[in-house]
């Protein structure tokens, strides 16, 4: 109701304005010049601020005519520069009023204006531009379009502190694919930019550290090059940790630790270089501490996660920095019952951050956890942390959900955590149910998770089974995504593993052998080896061997020949002559192999190779089928004899290998008894 | 070293020596604000406060175990021989494991004296400490809490003690490992009746083998502490900066505006105050005229010309000097000397040569005292230590007359100030503008008798012990003769030569000063039948009359009171006292201000509040 009787004084207020702004673009249409210039410097004190003056103006038309103005070098360069002060003024408002200044094709008038000699005009034009690319609705490629632009802005960049960082904060937004990396690379960015770092105006500085940020994100090119870059005698490595010095303002210590982080993760640094050891890792620990921002906290974690990714020394000293994995423990307390309390402000400014907080936090846990066990029986001691764990897996944001099964995975690696914590839990639960519909990312995770959950010590084995995972698992093989394709044959190997003859069975049955011929010709390698891998668990213990191998032989046969034949490296080969060593150990079964002549040459073969990987897994497999006390062996130990084996045997008795020495004499005993 | 046959023992020395400076240097660049003679800093283990089972080598800075090890009963400590003070404000030390003896049962920390030293650090009240075997944080108390890694052979801990926010944390191999909140009673309002006591440095040890090495400054940290002390430095200026005054704003900048108004007028900067008031739209107290007349004053003192100045004291302030007979006194002692000096008018009228080459005062930026660093531990560098020229008296010279002035100032006037010199001769300079905006035609820097103040140029002090008297004086006198005696500014060939001789070296002036000097003997004794016998006085004559038993007064040993530096003392005593004749304030409430705030930062020391080490006054002082 109460907006019904508000209605019509609105409208009526709205139509004021409205006349009042109409007056204002009348008056850009002036045959006077002079009007003109005055009627735009008001135009620029009315919109100030006033972001209904900015959309009324807009509505009216006032972009177009404004840009004509710019345009005409009969303007005069008061006016012209007026005009970019108005537009960039409008750019200050809405999305919507960007939105309408890109669509009037406000960037290609701006980037003309920069042709121009005179620095307070270029000025006026590069800050609108500047305001009007930092906004998330402008295309990024708009800078791109016309070859000229960026080494007329390097040009530029020599002229003022405005100049220098306006332009620098154009490309910082503006860099966002390798393809534009390497662009500003091209045009010199580098030199051109360092030595805004030890500028006099704070500002410059920050622009153009945040340019090397972007620059050197996963760029080698770019990294390798910065290490060996020099700012007035000092190794730009140096001007970074100098940045990081505690009382330089967080935002400049922030972006300094971005920088070399990104050197580092790109090959530049080596990570025990103190410079990242003692300086960007305890930066971006005390980012994470609960003095700093939302914002500041979420981006320091996530850095640092980043940083210490592949490294475990690093994920060790971060471990033990400050003591990270408590303060982390706070990034799940927003918004706090406090906040909630005290203002509905500050509530909205947690609730805003609240997600970015918790993804982040299990992004880092996922980092620290990755490599060492103490580290993980930390993080998983720290309170709450499973439920936390289970309660991100269904969150309603992917980026919260993502960065929790990551985490998830990289605990997943513990046995001791597998057995226990991961149990009590039950987070096969969550895990399932995220395997059901997921972007392709999580899904990724998400069944690599699963992959270490089927393994044969988890307890957590049974029930995932009982919840349907193996049609899931199936339908994963036939993915598009070789990683995806990966996951699912590997969790389904794992399941495979020593597991009863009815899964076997089902696997097999849910599969089809259609589907695991597919993936023995798989491009990926390592879905062949996992393909393999299940092959072999599935053929293990003799019932389970023979039974298979009687409604399946001809085909697993043959796949094994194609597999012998083709071009495979070495692990491959291995993992098949290994499958053939099972199937040997098969009662019924070793008959599939004693009438295939072409397999028995085949195994002959391997047993001279050079590799001892290959001698091994061959003389494995004529042990098993020469093996007494079965029935027939008789009659394969002569076979075999009259195939030459005997003398191989005995020639590999004669190896330097221990084992393969072994092997060849158990061998060699079957004949002998 | 030893390569220059200098033996092993002597290269040893060397060493030893040059490690000393280095912890010397170290310290001070780390605890600027600690006193040293008041609260010494910890350098090595104390070998008396220790228990019997622990041994001291290398200097005192080596730990080793000698007792049994059976079981906690066998621990020992040993403290610091100094404890922390709390001007450090943030203070830290290392300690390597050179080895973790049988078991590692060892604890690095801190506690008070008088705490157990049979025991390990932490265990106890008013004890902190990290251990080795198990990483956990002991305060005071017997059960630790988990804190961090355990550690062994070949690490480095740290022990850092915040004494702002009263937390310690430890570090492992240069990273820190997190913070402690260390069981202190806050600091309420009035400080309370048991101050939490002073904390010293602490190791302990429990099995044989076990050997530490202690590193209190004597080489590089391997943590940096000087980041973690540049982050609480920025921190606690900022809350000075920004300090709310958000609905006092107008008050604010009043104070402000009167605060600056009232320097300048205190110091007769005319003109100057006059254009300030006009701008800020605020008004004088003081009459025009009246600040005119004490600029003419002060311009005479500072030009040596007391006789002068004290006939336009007795003339514009009749009375004044016949109730303060000391001051007058005082002024006389003074015009004595500057007739030795050849500059007081009494003889300068039989030269014939320019007075200038006496009259040049060495007003030059160069050795305008810094702010009043009353406490001389406050600068501490070399650099920094010729504070006292000019109004800052420090402790000793609070008087205004001077046997032997500041160390400080004797060297800065070697330098350049010495009135022979010819470095000063400005008297070419007949420029008469109104106001004194005279530019400097002579190779003195930046000279100007208005107040430019100029990054070096700030010269007013603080007079210790809370009497925060304050003197000024960056004069120069020119301009005063200038108006003058316009016939003067030829001296400058002539003087570049001329030696310098008592009186000017005229033979009537010289008959002058000793008459005068019978005068002002005769002055002496009247004082003393009517107020009795004063000390002062008679040392004051006294030292006067000592430059005439040396045949070079400028360079003997009572030379000093020559320099044209100890003119300031005496000018500001009368400004002083003819603001207080006018029922004005004696000294302007800036210095006031100043020397309040400086007086509160050694309070805060005393009392154990560390913020004192990071809110430096010079700090805020550009």
């Amino acid at each position: 109701m109460a907006c019904l009787l508000e209605a019509p004084l609105r409208i009526s207020v709205l139509s004021e304005v409205t006349a009042s702004s109409r007056h204002y673009v009348d008056r850009l249409f002036d045959p006077d010049p002079q009007k003109v210039l005055l009627g735009v410097i008001d135009m620029k004190n009315a919109v100030i601020g006033n972001n209904k003056q900015k959309a009324n103006l807009i509505v009216l038309g006032a972009v177009p005519r404004l840009l004509y103005l710019l345009q005409q070098d009969s303007s005069g360069a008061e006016l012209r520069t007026e005009c970019a002060v108005v537009l960039g003024s409008l750019a200050m408002g809405t999305e919507n009023n960007v939105k309408s200044l890109v669509d009037c094709h406000i960037i290609p008038a701006l980037l003309q204006g920069l042709l121009s000699q005179d620095l307070k005009f270029i000025e006026a034009c590069l800050r609108c531009l500047r305001t009007v690319f930092i906004s998330t609705v402008t295309p990024v490629q708009l800078l791109y379009t016309d070859a000229a632009v960026i080494p007329h802005l390097m040009s530029l960049l020599s002229r003022s502190r405005r100049t220098q960082e306006y332009i620098c904060q154009i490309f910082s937004h503006c860099c966002k694919t390798p393809d534009h990396q390497t662009i500003l690379y091209n045009h010199g960015a580098i030199q051109n930019i360092a030595h805004l770092l030890i500028s006099f105006s704070y500002k410059v500085q920050m622009q153009a550290l945040k340019c090397f940020s972007v620059l050197a994100y996963e760029n080698p090119q770019v990294s390798m090059t910065l290490v060996n870059v020099l700012v007035d005698g000092e190794l730009l490595s140096q001007v970074f940790v100098r940045m990081m010095q505690r009382d330089k303002p967080i935002e400049m210590q922030l972006t300094a630790a971005k920088c070399l982080t990104y050197m580092c993760r790109a090959g530049a640094i080596r990570t025990d270089d103190n410079c990242i050891v003692l300086k960007t890792l305890p930066c971006l620990v005390r980012m994470c501490s609960k003095e700093r921002l939302l914002e500041e906290r979420v981006d320091g974690a996530e850095t640092l996660a980043y940083l210490i990714e592949p490294d475990v020394e690093l994920q060790r000293i971060a471990s033990i920095t400050d003591h990270l994995i408590a303060m982390l423990a706070d990034y799940f307390k927003y918004p706090s019952s406090v906040s909630a309390i005290t203002d509905i402000k500050r509530l909205d400014h947690d609730l805003k951050h609240a997600h970015e907080l918790r993804q982040a936090a299990f992004k880092l846990y996922a980092s620290l956890g990755a490599n060492d066990e103490d580290i993980r029986k930390k993080i998983i001691e720290t309170e709450n942390m499973m439920d936390r764990i289970v309660s991100g897996l269904s969150e309603s944001s992917i980026k919260v959900r993502l960065a929790a099964v990551r985490c998830l995975h990289s605990l997943s690696r513990s046995v001791q955590q597998l057995r226990t914590s991961f149990q009590d839990h039950a987070v096969w639960k969550p895990l399932m149910k995220l395997l059901q519909n997921a972007p392709e990312e999580v899904l990724v995770m998400a069944s690599s998770t699963l992959c270490n959950l089927l393994l044969e010590f988890s307890p957590s084995k049974e029930p995932i089974l009982e919840s349907g995972a193996i049609d899931l698992l199936c339908s994963l093989t036939q993915s598009e995504s070789p990683a995806l394709r990966v996951n699912g044959i590997w969790a389904l190997m794992n399941m495979a593993f020593q597991a009863e003859q009815k899964i076997k069975m089902d696997i097999l049955r849910a599969l089809s052998t259609e589907q695991l011929f597919r993936l023995l010709s798989d491009p990926d390698v390592n879905v062949l080896m996992k393909t393999l891998g299940l092959l072999r668990n599935l053929l293990s213990t003799r019932p389970h061997i023979d039974q298979i191998m009687s409604s399946h032989g001809k085909q697993i046969m043959q796949a094994v020949t194609l597999i012998l034949e083709g071009e495979h490296n070495i692990e491959v080969k291995e993992q098949t002559l290994c499958i053939l060593a099972n199937i040997a150990d098969g009662t019924t079964a070793k008959d599939l192999i004693m009438i295939n002549d072409d397999i028995l040459q085949k195994i002959k073969y391997y047993m001279g190779h050079s590799n001892v990987k290959l001698q091994l897994a061959a003389t494995f497999c004529i042990s098993n089928l020469i093996w007494n006390e079965e029935d027939g062996s008789q009659e394969r130990q002569d076979r075999l004899r009259e195939m030459g084996f005997v003398d191989i045997l005995h020639k590999l008795t004669q190896s330097a290998d221990p084992s393969l020495c072994d092997r060849a004499k158990t061998a060699m005993q079957q004949y002998l008894a | 070293m030893a390569e220059l046959g200098a033996g092993i023992l002597h290269g040893g020395d060397l060493a030893f020596n040059y490690q000393e400076r280095e912890l010397n240097e170290r310290l001070k660049r780390l605890y600027p604000a600690v006193n040293e003679e008041e609260t010494p800093l910890p350098r090595s283990w104390s070998p008396k406060d220790k228990y019997s089972y622990i041994g001291l080598s290398q200097n005192n800075l080596r730990v080793h175990y000698k007792g049994h090890g059976k079981n906690h009963k066998d621990a020992a400590s040993v403290r610091a021989t100094h404890p922390i003070p709390a001007a450090c404000g943030i203070y830290y030390f290392e300690v390597k494991i050179v080895s973790k003896g049988r078991d590692g049962y060892m604890g690095i920390g801190l506690s008070a004296q008088g705490v157990n030293m049979n025991r390990l650090p932490g265990w106890d009240k008013h004890s902190y400490g990290y251990h080795g075997d198990d990483g956990h944080s002991f305060c005071s108390s017997g059960t630790g809490q988990p804190y961090g890694p355990t550690f062994t052979t070949g690490d480095v801990i740290g022990c850092c003690v915040n004494l702002i926010n009263n937390t310690c944390f430890y570090t492992k191999n240069g990273h820190s490992l997190g913070g402690i909140v260390m069981n202190v009673v806050s600091h309420p309002h009035p400080p309370p009746p048991h101050p939490q006591p002073n904390l010293y440095p602490t190791v302990g040890l429990q099995t044989p083998g076990e050997i530490v090495d202690a590193n209190f400054g004597q080489q590089p940290f391997v943590f940096d502490i000087e980041d973690y002390m540049s982050e609480w430095r920025a921190k606690i200026q900022g809350i000075i900066e920004r300090f709310p005054i958000a609905e006092r704003l107008g008050e604010w900048q009043s104070v402000l505006q009167n605060m600056v108004s009232s320097y300048l007028v205190h110091h007769g900067y005319c003109a100057t105050a006059t254009s300030f008031a006009r701008a800020t739209e605020t008004t004088i107290q003081e009459e025009q005229t009246s600040i005119k007349n004490r600029q003419r004053i002060q311009k005479l003192v500072l030009a040596g010309r007391v006789g002068e100045a004290i006939e336009a004291t007795q003339q514009l302030y009749p009375g004044l000097l016949e109730h303060n007979p000391n001051l007058l006194f005082m002024l006389k002692c003074r015009q004595f000397v500057e007739m030795v000096n050849g500059t007081d008018s009494e003889v300068r009228c039989f030269t014939t040569r320019s007075p200038k080459s006496q009259d040049s005062y060495p007003g030059s930026p160069s050795m305008s005292p810094r702010h009043g660093a009353s406490n001389p531990h406050l600068h501490g560098t070399g650099a920094d230590s010729p504070t006292c020229s000019n109004g800052v008296s420090s402790g000793k010279n609070k008087q205004s007359h001077n046997k032997y002035p500041g160390l400080s100032s004797s060297s800065s006037s070697s330098s350049s100030s010495s009135p022979s010199s010819a470095n000063y001769s400005e008297s070419n300079s007949t420029d008469s503008t109104k106001s004194q905006q005279h530019s400097s035609t002579s190779n003195q820097e930046t000279s100007d008798s208005e107040m430019e103040i100029e990054a070096e140029h700030y010269s007013n002090g603080v007079l210790e012990n809370s009497s925060t008297r304050i003197m000024n004086g960056t004069y120069k006198h020119e301009e005063i003769l200038q108006a003058d005696d316009s016939s003067l500014g030829n001296g400058l060939a002539e003087e570049g030569c001329t030696p310098r001789l008592l009186c000017g070296g005229n033979q009537a002036a010289t008959e002058r000063m000793i008459q005068f000097g019978r005068e002002l003997q005769g002055l002496n004794e009247q004082l003393c039948r009517e107020y009795g016998k004063n000390a002062t006085h008679k040392q004051m004559l006294q030292d006067a009359f000592s430059l005439l038993a040396y045949s070079d007064p400028w360079n003997c040993p009572v030379g000093q009171q020559l320099d044209p530096m100890q003119r300031e003392s005496v000018c500001a005593t009368l400004n002083s006292a003819i603001l207080e004749s006018q029922n004005l304030p004696k000294q302007p409430p800036l210095m006031l201000a100043l020397g309040q705030a400086t007086e509160c930062l050694q309070l805060m020391a005393r009392v154990r509040s560390g913020s004192c080490s990071f809110a430096r006054v010079d700090s805020f002082l550009h």
